[in-house]
């Protein structure tokens, strides 16, 4: 009754170690890892470790003065409240949608089946200006849902809720794309050994399906946050910028370059690098806990 | 299908091919880049042509000029970046100035080299209204009034909002005669704007298409192009009676250029401008002319109004940008209170 999705890893683990450790030694069963591990360091360091670091070389030159005054100023704390709150709200809301999203099209079939699932792709391919700019024109007060909205006191466009429209709009795909294959994998016929062995449904998905679809649906949340965290182009179109309410922080920082401050600038994104980083890294953490937690 | 239609066309080709060569022979061609910001489009897109022509005539070389567009400073920030711009055609002064700090790009004296402070055109900041202008607005203490609606984009990222901001303020302290009544005056108009653009095109979508906002502070030439875009019964201008002068300035990349080996026709470029014709498509697509002849021409459709220049009103762009729009500057404070 193990579960698919982990058995393989669990397979797969000790053996990697063994290459490691012998490969100095005797042949190892996988060859080639001096070479793949080597072209995957420089292929990181080349593609992402250099451009971040020239971030923190720009910030290495400020005095710490200058560095909290940049990046604890009063304008800046309200952006990391609306860029962490609204990701986060948006991430967890994709996390339960998406997932019903992905049980829909792994475990039905209905016509039409295929463009709903090349739909969900849909926010991925979009330039994120044209996202901002249709979401505006729908939520602004003269705008198709937003004219209905308006009357029950519901202002979208322009506000809080606005960003989070558009955080969640853009994050979509990134839960509904890591959940369904491991959807596929899972046979229908756990869920019916659960049944005949007494389990009711509400037993069956807490206790069955969640545990084994926990990894993947944490690993879509994080995509889906990180993505959001560094949103630029649809956010500004809805969020109506106005300061200490509805400005992110990618936003901040363009509007520090736009004073020739590349300092100022660079040290908001490092103190966004760092604590995203802090945040991937935790929810790895969890997801390793989680996979270990069901694997038992 | 016939693969072989293409093959006919051949000699054609070849002849051409061969034409084109030996006119190159004889007439360079040469390319400039031009890198302005957002609303200069329509302006340069008829310019560049009847340059050409013109270079065309006087040297028989050939002149593509090739435009950038974007946000002033983004603009600016790309060719201190490396951009291989020839000439720079700016919203703000103080753009080009970063061209000379950030990389010497251009000399310490670049507003000298041209006439007019390197400013062949002006602009100025008038106010959009709605058709029949039902909030009854006819000039900056209008604005203010509570109950009304204004869009204006960020000041900290659009040029443009910059000029608006200063213009409003100008007005205040001009006629309450107090830099603190300037202040309340420029708060109270910021508290009736619901939403802040990036840039000034974003603002002018934001009014005219999305139908947020009685009143926008826009470009002169916006607001006739919006008139034209839109439908000119959809709109009325009101022209405050006072507002700012502002002033595009355009320099030549010295050390681009001079590496280019495309000096002396860039500033030939530049220096057409303010020709009679350079003024006269600079008219017609809705900035100021500098010229007294062309601005004759064209003063049906500018209307008079006093306009302030920043050097006198705020000591000029240095000053005026680190007391309203820096970090903790009188914007921010206006936003933190």
């Amino acid at each position: 009754m193990s579960p698919a999705a982990a058995a393989p890893r669990r397979g797969t683990n000790p053996p990697s170690f063994r290459t490691m450790s012998s490969a100095r030694s005797s042949r190892a069963i996988l060859p080639g890892f001096g070479l793949s591990l080597g072209f995957t360091l420089a292929y990181l360091g080349l593609i992402v470790l250099v451009p971040l670091s020239a971030a923190f070389l720009k910030t290495a030159g400020m005095g710490l003065h200058e560095f909290v005054a940049a990046v604890a100023s009063p304008r800046v704390l309200a952006a990391y409240r609306l860029s962490f709150g609204a990701s986060l709200a948006a991430g967890l809301v994709n996390m339960v949608f998406g997932l019903v999203v992905a049980w829909v099209l792994v475990r039905y079939s209905f016509p039409g089946k295929r463009v709903i699932d090349a739909l969900v792709d849909l926010p991925f391919a979009l330039p994120t200006a044209v996202a901002g700019i249709a979401l505006t024109s729908l939520y602004s007060q003269n705008g198709w849902v937003g004219r209905w909205l308006a009357p029950l006191g519901l202002r979208v466009a322009f506000t809080w809720t606005g960003v989070f429209v558009a955080l969640t709009f853009i994050g979509l795909p990134f839960v509904v794309r890591t959940v369904q294959p491991v959807l596929q994998e899972l046979e229908p016929d756990i869920e019916e050994a659960a049944s005949t062995l007494g389990a009711n449904r509400l037993q069956t998905i807490v206790r069955i399906l969640l545990p084994q679809l926990m990894p993947s649906l944490l690993t879509g949340f994080a995509l889906a946050f990180a993505r959001a965290l560094g949103e630029y182009g649809s956010v500004v179109f809805i969020s109506g910028n106005m300061p200490m309410k509805t400005e992110i922080v990618p936003l901040l920082i363009i509007t520090k370059l736009e004073q020739y401050d590349y300092r100022g600038a660079t040290a908001i994104a490092v103190v966004m690098l760092v604590s995203s980083f802090v945040l991937l890294l935790l929810i790895n953490l969890l997801q390793k806990w989680s996979r270990r937690y069901h694997a038992i | 299908m016939n693969p072989f239609p293409s093959l006919r066309a051949l000699p054609g080709a070849l002849a051409a091919a061969a034409f084109l060569a030996a006119s190159a022979a004889t007439a360079k061609t040469i390319e400039l880049l031009n890198v302005s910001y957002d609303p200069t489009r329509e302006l340069y897109a008829e310019y560049n042509a009847a340059f050409a022509a013109y270079w065309k005539a006087k040297t028989g070389d050939d002149v593509v000029v090739k435009q950038s567009h974007g946000g002033s400073g983004a603009q600016a920030r790309s060719v201190i970046d490396g951009l291989q711009a020839d000439v720079v055609t700016l919203a703000l002064a103080a753009d080009i100035d970063q061209l000379h700090a950030r990389g010497d790009l251009v000399p310490a004296d670049w507003q000298s080299r041209f006439p007019d402070n390197s400013a062949p055109y002006t602009s100025t900041i008038v106010l959009l209204v709605r058709k029949g202008n039902p909030k009854g607005i006819k000039d900056w203490d209008d604005v203010v009034r509570p109950g009304v609606s204004v869009i204006t984009a960020n000041p900290k990222t659009s040029g443009g909002a910059r000029w608006a901001y200063l213009a409003a303020w100008g007005y205040a302290e001009r006629k309450y005669g107090s830099k603190d009544r300037a202040r309340d005056f420029v708060t109270a108009l910021f508290r009736n704007v619901p939403v802040l653009d990036s840039g000034a095109r974003g603002s002018t979508i934001t009014f005219a298409q999305k139908e947020i906002g009685d009143v926008l502070l826009a470009w002169e030439n916006e607001a006739f192009l919006a008139q034209k875009e839109f439908g000119s019964g959809k709109f009325e201008t009101v022209v405050p009676s006072s507002s700012i002068l502002a002033e595009p300035p355009v320099a030549v990349v010295e050390k681009v250029a001079a590496r280019k080996g495309t000096t002396d026709v860039a500033r030939a470029y530049l220096e057409f401008l303010y020709s009679d014709k350079g003024q006269e498509i600079a008219g017609r697509n809705f900035y100021r002319p500098r010229s007294p002849a062309a601005a004759a021409r064209f003063a049906s459709v500018f209307p008079r109004l006093e306009l302030f220049t920043i050097d006198a009103a705020f000591g000029g762009w240095t000053v005026a940008q680190r007391t309203h729009f820096a970090d903790g500057g009188v914007f921010d404070q206006i936003y933190q209170k």
